[in-house]
């Protein structure tokens, strides 16, 4: 490997890793407030449990995404600082707006966490909801980072590097509405898909536990919300690509020649050698129909594009189906159990629905990975798309594999710890388990 | 005054505040691992309670002095990362081991051989960071990075393995512990508790005199342009001089047990020294090829980033006094009503 691919890898663990534990911190806020003011509406004392329970998740998975956050605000400049050093200027606006949200985030987090004694019921629920509104914005404004390296504005190229500099431009660059929208949604369908596996496996050993059902009737109605509005989302976001980033939604779709009345190709391998997509199933004019709503629109396939500008064609269509794959199964799940809850008039708790949600559980998170797989693999060999390559970005520093292998090494590590950590959480809670003693011994430090 | 000296000064500030916040906060670290005598298990439960509502909060200032940098000041952000990528990608790992690893002991309560392997971890890595820390910013100070139009040319170690660099982290490591140790005085529940922090309040105190006056001995040839900044310019002698006044004055006031006013003033004197740091340097960034305004950003993108920290500065800081309000030392209440956490 190069060093080029070991800083690649590098920030890609780093992000990897990262991306599970920030959206934990933007979701599960929202789900512990909703069951702090359910307990409060309703006095009962599973509600109270449910969101003292939630409080402890988000304290270890925010303290973890602090830390490994912090980790990236070096590495940009570690691994890539020339694009730092040039475009530094030019999209500083949304990481400092970013640290704010992140700074409110964690003092009012500080306040839930600690404070549920020494402040009011009020003040405690106010902010816990300003740490749910600062986690989504510390998102939001992350994210139009990501919008930028995909479609750069604000700025004019010059020799010597971007002048002429509009921060507000490039803060909002075509296309940050439908980003946004997609990440976080994704972050709230992610946890919440999460969240009601756990409570569905727990159901399924101990059917009778009432704490978990009250926590799945928690979880489920924003797991469903979400699966269904991402596909409407999702959908939007990839007309952007079509129009904006041609080359992307080509490698997405493995479309290799251009042309009117494009088939959608569900799954497949595809080929770069031949031009072809074995293995895959095509349905006849349809990706005209969802890129342009036209049927006989014309689809720029990758061959009209330089071949040192393509992106991994295999990778970035394999994790495009793997995500959409995966939203639709999550999707049709939502509709079903919403159907259910509609006409029932109460979630399903048969052990078939459980099985389905406790299968569908770490669907969320595979497609919040396997899509933002897609948009940084479907930029490459881009780090700012048509301005500057990620090979003339990298540092000069020599011997990064020791770096890329010491952070695998690392993240792997509190990966593990932090599961085992959750694991203990949920236990505690099981029918004749002594959680309560459990949560003495925590008092202690 | 121009965008890039009121943005310089807001860097400054930043990292005065994560001095005397996130720095006390690694203190606390240091004070865990050498806790000793018969309250030792005391001590410990102590720095945990001060710290945990307000760790993560204490090191945000780091993240804010690095996006300052990079979006205010990108080419000197850009330099830095290649010249101490090393040492900074070491201060990282004893940010996340350290972070981590308090969290863990909190919530991991498999019982004390778990509980004591965790605090070795965080005790450890608040060590190592300081250090590391000061390294950093012994090689900035130093003049020991060199670059030449865009390129580093002083190589990967060199820089900040100079004896001047490693007397710089012996002075943050030092000074951090002394602070923690003050703050700890004040936050004690009784009077024996107390009397431990003040004793290593004074002891970290002559530590600080001490590696101090390494620093500036090894400055004459480590740091010749800091050694004249020290002398020539008379702001940066009046910012020293305040120094050595809030020195005797913290020691003192702890000397006759005045520890919440002790506090104050050892707050003053670490300020004042990371802020005569950067005057001492004023107007290089990295000494001796990256001043302020050879790194600036256009003055456009500066006057943005002003007006983003005007706003986040109206957000944060009343969050802050609420924050620290909240968990306000109560010198009266039982030591279990303050650690309960839920």
């Amino acid at each position: 490997m190069t060093d080029l691919l070991y800083a690649r890898a590098q920030m890609g663990l780093s992000l990897a890793f990262h991306i599970v534990f920030a959206a934990a911190g933007v979701a599960l806020p929202v789900l512990m407030v909703l069951s702090d003011w359910k307990a409060r509406r309703t006095g009962d004392a599973d509600y109270v449990k449910l969101s003292q329970k939630l409080a402890k998740g988000t304290a270890i998975l925010f303290a973890v995404g602090a830390v490994s956050g912090t980790v990236l605000s070096f590495e940009l400049g570690l691994l890539w600082p020339e694009f730092m050093g040039q475009y530094g200027e030019v999209i500083g606006l949304p990481f400092s707006l970013e640290g704010v949200a992140f700074f409110t985030e964690a003092i009012f987090l500080g306040i839930y966490l600690y404070g549920r004694e020494r402040v009011s019921p009020g003040l405690h629920l106010v902010s816990g909801v300003m740490v749910a509104v600062s986690g989504a914005a510390s998102a939001f404004f992350v994210t139009l980072v990501n919008t930028f390296m995909n479609h750069p504005s604000g700025f004019t190229l010059s020799a010597t590097g971007p002048v002429d500099v509009q921060p507000l431009v490039a803060m909002f660059s075509p296309g940050w509405q439908y980003q946004t929208a997609h990440v976080l949604l994704s972050c709230y369908q992610a946890s919440a898909f999460a969240m009601a596996g756990i409570h569905a496996f727990v159901l399924l050993r101990h059917p009778g536990a009432a704490f978990h059902k009250k926590a799945l009737s928690v979880a489920l109605p924003l797991a469903c919300v979400t699966a269904l509005l991402q596909p409407v989302v999702g959908d939007l976001s990839a007309k952007h690509v079509a129009k904006a980033q041609p080359v992307k939604l080509a490698a997405m779709e493995g479309q290799f020649e251009t042309e009117r009345g494009a088939p959608l190709r569900l799954g497949g391998l595809p080929n770069v050698e031949t031009g072809e997509v074995p293995y895959a199933l095509d349905i006849p004019k349809g990706l005209s129909i969802l890129a342009f709503a036209d049927p006989d629109a014309e689809v720029k396939g990758l061959n009209a594009f330089p071949r040192d500008e393509w992106p991994p064609v295999g990778k970035v269509h394999v994790a495009f189906q793997v995500m959409v794959g995966t939203g639709s199964a999550m999707a049709l799940l939502a509709l079903a159990s919403l159907v259910w809850r509609w006409r029932k008039k109460a979630w399903p708790h048969g052990r078939r629905w459980l099985w389905a949600w406790l299968l569908s559980g770490p669907l969320g998170v595979v497609a919040m990975e396997a899509g933002w797989l897609v948009t940084e693999w479907g930029r490459q060999p881009w780090i700012l798309r048509g301005v500057m390559r990620t090979a003339d970005a990298v540092t000069p520093v020599p011997h990064l594999a020791a770096p890329f292998w010491t952070f695998t090494a690392v993240y792997l590590f509190l990966g593990v710890t932090v599961v085992l950590l959750l694991v203990r959480q949920v236990a505690g809670t099981l029918p004749g388990r002594a959680g309560d003693a459990l949560e003495g011994a925590a008092h202690v430090h | 005054m121009s965008t890039d000296v009121i943005l310089g000064f807001a860097v400054a500030g930043t990292f005065v505040l994560y001095a005397l916040f996130g720095g006390a906060d690694f203190g606390g670290g240091v004070w865990d691992l050498l806790a000793s005598g018969p309250r030792k298990a005391e001590q410990r439960a102590l720095i945990a309670r001060a710290i945990g509502p307000v760790w993560e909060v204490n090191h945000i200032w780091l993240i804010v002095g690095m996006v300052l940098l990079f979006a205010g000041f990108p080419r000197a952000f850009a330099v830095l990362s290649v010249a101490l990528h090393v040492p900074l990608t070491l201060l990282l790992l004893g940010i996340v081991f350290r972070g981590a690893a308090f969290t863990f002991r909190a919530y991991d309560t498999r019982g004390d051989a778990v509980q004591r392997r965790w605090g070795l971890v965080f005790s450890g890595a608040s060590v190592f960071a300081p250090l590391l820390l000061g390294m950093c910013v012994g090689a900035v100070v130093g003049g020991t990075v060199r670059v030449e139009g865009r390129v580093v040319t002083s190589g990967f170690f060199a820089s900040w393995l100079t004896p001047f660099a490693w007397a710089v982290g012996a002075l943050a490591l030092c000074l951090f512990a002394f602070l923690a140790a003050v703050y700890l005085t004040h936050e004690a529940p009784s009077t024996a508790l107390r009397e431990d922090f003040r004793r290593r309040a004074l002891g970290s105190g002559v530590a600080v005199f001490l590696s101090a006056l390494a620093v500036l001995l090894l400055a004459r040839d480590g740091a010749p342009r800091v050694w004249e900044g020290l002398l020539r310019s008379p702001f940066a002698l009046a910012l020293h001089v305040g120094t050595a006044v809030a020195a005797v004055a913290s020691f003192g006031l702890l000397w006759t047990r005045r520890f919440r006013w002790a506090r104050v003033a050892a707050a003053l004197q670490a300020g004042l020294i990371v802020l005569g740091w950067a005057a001492s340097q004023h107007p290089y960034l990295v000494v001796p090829d990256v001043t302020l305004q050879s790194a600036a950003a256009s003055p456009g993108a500066q006057r943005l980033l002003l007006v983003a920290l005007g706003v986040g500065t109206a957000i944060v800081v009343p969050s802050l006094v609420l924050l620290f309000r909240v968990f306000r030392p109560v010198l009266s209440s039982s030591a279990v009503g303050v650690g309960s956490r839920t």
